[in-house]
């Protein structure tokens, strides 16, 4: 999270952090464990009120940001969600309602609803042959027929399918067989053809399915964009997406930290606290540097990804790659440091090691987005 | 100074209400004026200013290039961004400087000044030094003339800085000098030293030391090259024998040179991040060797998937170690986070640039360990993995970083000490330290070899 922030920023981070204190405290999520959506409808009503899909969305569409950087202030939202474990399909919703937004007018009422918390969304990107949980991977087909489009394929992991009013579905179309450009749809969730398979996740309250489009049809108005012109579009998305994502791992990590701190202060073995042993200081220090790491690399990448610029896919990248790594190497380090309750339910370590975890995986894995990193310093030295 | 006029004229119509030229109006100047006047960097300076591969001809030629260019920076008003105009620099902000560092990029700079003259030394003058010491010695430094080294670390202990053996006894108006300093980047090309002696035994260890500026070639002085297992010659030893110094090149208080030394090492961890340093953006954060991808493409595995994946790794590394500098230099100066942050750098530094020359040995394989000059960048990683912790050890272990984090930062239990309100005459030493008093050679001259300490490794900002 950012050091330095404005007074709005802190004021949006700050009530939103006390509403979740109150919403989701630890025993609220263990219930919401056998909850089939993983959240109530009330509660992502209230937190939308709050700003935490509007922020993505021009101000002409009904957004607006507080710092003229909407994507950084929804970093701090996102911290805050991490922080507290806390529900809901962050993540996809913002990324949805931009797109949306940042596309020339139509879906109007889908954006209101979305910003409003009436309705939630989902963005079917991630397809599960390898290589298919990024963009380039996509295999999914558009088909384009008078009047229309068909869409024929399966995308998974789908978060918050279900709860979902609205699909944005990024496919190739059927006439693209060189690849050279993606193609978007909203999807209503609604519609013939569309079929979800529940799965199950590492994550207590984020669920997601297995989304089957089997001949869907739609109007040409459910394109977004234009057909075939849509990879910068999807680009971006993904880029919100790895800032919104690490963000909120960055918020889970550092509750984890501060929960193990607090313990090595806490627990007395041998007639000493764990704090006072060097063994254990040293890898204390080792995983509050990873920490300060994620906190500075993953702001990088929200703030370049905000302004677009030329470093955008490569801070993206590095932070999704080390955040990944790392992020999962410190929550693992703080249940060796708990001990056997660590690895227990009853302790509430593991709703912040599942949210890290899952984070590691969604958008990329570190390995991914490593390849993409060298990729990257490759196309670099070409050219120069 | 001639260049003042110029810059006045150039400047005009783009002062602030702060009454300072606007940040980009001087990125554009600056990189205007690079164009004209600098060279290209040669792409292997930095790597050859880090290790072997010059004659003694060719890194004094090279040094002395380095005075040049910095008093071509001086003349355009380019050099001491953030020193005050009262001492020759430019009376600027960090903004600038970093707009500095973003103009030159590409271009060649003084490599050899920036560390230690820079940051320490330089910082260290500006916060202790008299109006007199500063005005003798600042200019001189901004115009390239005056190349100060850092006379710290004694044989004797690495990490433990307060523990100096080089004492100082008064006689008048003087000082006499003896013992042993180490790890000296460059000392013998150097004119100047800031040098941390014990001028009091029957105190504890940090409320005994005085530090003193000296200059480099006079008698009593001499300076011993150490050979580093890689052939570079970097690093020197100092013996002092009967150096006289004069009072009045004293910094700060007598006996109170921890608060002088604890500064000294704060300026020494901020490194790249202190304003007072020129390092040209573009430019590799662990500044050793060639690209990753260069090696890979040497030994013909660009386009294989593990390798790819540890290009991709290092340069994770590379742009995370930025971005965390970046933060925390950022939050120092605005004082959002304690000073001792710096630590967490420092680590992060140390842990990456070990594990970036692991993966340069692995990319290059067999070529790593034996190879020819037609193996390009594939050619001496194995060297360079021979010297991997080299970057955890200098400036600092990384082991006193994780004391610093958890201790100061985290406010975890101190380590035991045994030298705490003791007498510094009565704490116990090892071989080393007894035997020699302070002027043992690293091999102990004729006796075993005897470990020195890790490099020039730091106590970090003890208070005593």
């Amino acid at each position: 999270m950012l050091l330095r922030r404005t007074p709005d920023q802190e004021f949006l981070r700050e009530t939103t952090a006390r509403y979740l204190d109150d919403a989701v405290p630890a025993h609220e999520l263990r219930r919401l464990r056998d909850d089939p959506a993983g959240f109530d409808a009330a509660y992502w009503r209230q937190g939308a009120e709050l700003g935490w899909t509007s922020l993505l969305v021009p101000e002409d569409r009904g957004g607006g940001s507080v710092s003229g950087s909407g994507l950084v202030d929804a970093t701090l939202l996102a911290y805050e969600l991490g922080w507290h474990a806390a529900p809901g399909p962050f993540v996809d919703c913002n990324v949805v309602a931009a797109a949306l937004g940042a596309a020339d007018g139509g879906h109007d009422e889908v954006i209101k609803s979305l910003i409003s918390g009436e309705s939630v969304a989902a963005w079917c990107m991630a397809e599960g042959h390898p290589g298919g949980q990024l963009p380039e991977g996509i295999e999914l087909e558009v088909h384009l027929e008078p009047g229309g489009v068909v869409l024929r394929g399966v995308k998974r992991p789908v978060e918050s399918a279900a709860q979902a009013s609205h699909l944005l579905v990024t496919g190739r179309l059927t006439t693209d067989r060189a690849r050279q450009g993606l193609t978007q749809v909203l999807v209503p969730a609604a519609t013939a053809g569309v079929e979800l398979q529940p799965m199950r996740s590492v994550d207590l309250t984020r669920r997601f399915w297995a989304v089957r489009f089997r001949d869907v049809r739609l109007p040409l108005d459910a394109v977004v964009g234009e057909p075939g012109a849509a990879t910068e579009a999807v680009t971006r998305q993904l880029h919100q997406a790895i800032a919104l994502s690490t963000a909120e791992s960055v918020g889970a990590m550092q509750r984890a930290f501060d929960m193990t701190v607090a313990w090595a202060f806490d627990r007395y073995s041998f007639g000493r606290p764990l704090a006072s042993y060097q063994a254990l200081k040293h890898r204390f220090a080792d995983m509050k540097t990873w920490l300060e790491a994620s906190h500075a690399v993953a702001d990088a990448a929200a703030a370049a990804v905000d302004a677009g610029t030329s470093e955008a896919a490569e801070l993206a990248s590095a932070a999704k790659a080390y955040v990944g790594e790392y992020g999962t190497e410190l929550v693992q380090d703080c249940v060796q440091l708990h001990g056997g309750i660590g690895v227990t339910f009853e302790h509430d370590l593991h709703l912040f090691v599942r949210r890290v975890t899952l984070g590691r995986v969604l958008f990329g894995t570190p390995s991914d987005h490593r390849r993409r990193l060298a990729a990257i310093l490759e196309r670099e030295e070409l050219v120069s | 100074m001639s260049g003042d006029t110029d810059r006045d004229a150039a400047v005009r119509g783009a002062v602030g209400d702060d009454g300072l030229e606007d940040v980009e109006h001087f990125r554009a100047r600056a990189r205007a004026w690079a164009e004209e006047n600098l060279a290209p960097l040669d792409p292997t300076a930095l790597e050859v200013s880090f290790r072997a591969g010059l004659t003694e001809e060719e890194e004094l030629a090279a040094v002395a290039h380095d005075r040049a260019v910095q008093r071509k920076l001086y003349d355009a008003g380019f050099a001491g961004i953030c020193v005050p105009r009262e001492y020759g620099g430019q009376g600027l902000t960090p903004a600038h400087q970093r707009a500095l560092n973003d103009a030159l990029a590409g271009f060649e700079f003084p490599i050899r000044l920036q560390s230690p003259t820079f940051a320490p030394c330089l910082a260290v003058l500006l916060d202790f030094g008299t109006e007199e010491q500063k005005r003798r010695h600042v200019p001189a430094i901004l115009r390239g003339e005056e190349l100060w080294m850092q006379l710290l670390s004694e044989p004797s202990g690495g990490s433990d800085v307060a523990a100096a053996l080089t004492t100082a006894v008064r006689d008048g108006e003087q000082w006499i000098l003896n013992g042993s300093k180490i790890w000296t980047t460059g000392a013998w090309w150097s004119d100047w030293g800031l040098c941390l002696a014990r001028t009091n035994w029957d105190v504890p260890k940090h409320r005994g030391l005085t530090v003193f500026m000296l200059p480099l070639r006079q008698p009593g002085v001499e300076i011993h090259r150490i050979e580093m297992l890689n052939g570079s010659k970097e690093f020197c030893q100092e013996f002092l024998t009967d150096v006289v110094v004069p009072d009045s090149d004293r910094l700060g208080e007598v006996d109170d040179g921890w608060t002088v030394g604890t500064r000294w090492m704060f300026h020494e961890r901020m490194l790249y991040n202190s304003p007072l340093v020129t390092f040209p953006v573009g430019n590799s954060f662990h500044a050793s060797g060639p690209s990753l991808a260069g090696v890979a493409r040497a030994v013909g595995r660009a386009d294989d998937p593990h390798v790819q994946e540890l290009v991709g790794e290092a340069r994770m590394l590379d742009i995370v170690g930025e971005r965390l500098q970046e933060r925390i230099g950022t939050g120092i100066r605005q004082g959002l986070i304690s000073d001792q942050a710096a630590a967490i750098a420092r680590l992060f530094k140390g842990v990456v640039s070990s594990r970036v020359r692991t993966i340069a040995f692995d990319i290059a394989g067999a070529a790593g360990g034996a190879w020819l000059a037609e193996d390009g960048a594939a050619a001496e990683r194995g060297t360079e993995f021979l010297v991997r912790q080299t970057g955890s050890i200098g400036g600092g272990t990384t082991e006193m970083a994780r004391n610093v984090i958890s201790e100061r930062l985290l406010g975890m239990p101190r380590e035991r000490a045994l030298d705490r309100d003791v007498p510094f005459r009565d704490v116990p030493r090892g071989a080393a330290g007894r035997r020699g008093q302070g002027v043992a050679t690293i091999t102990g001259g004729g006796s075993p070899a005897q470990p020195a300490g890790p490099g020039a490794a730091r106590e970090e900002g003890t208070s005593p």
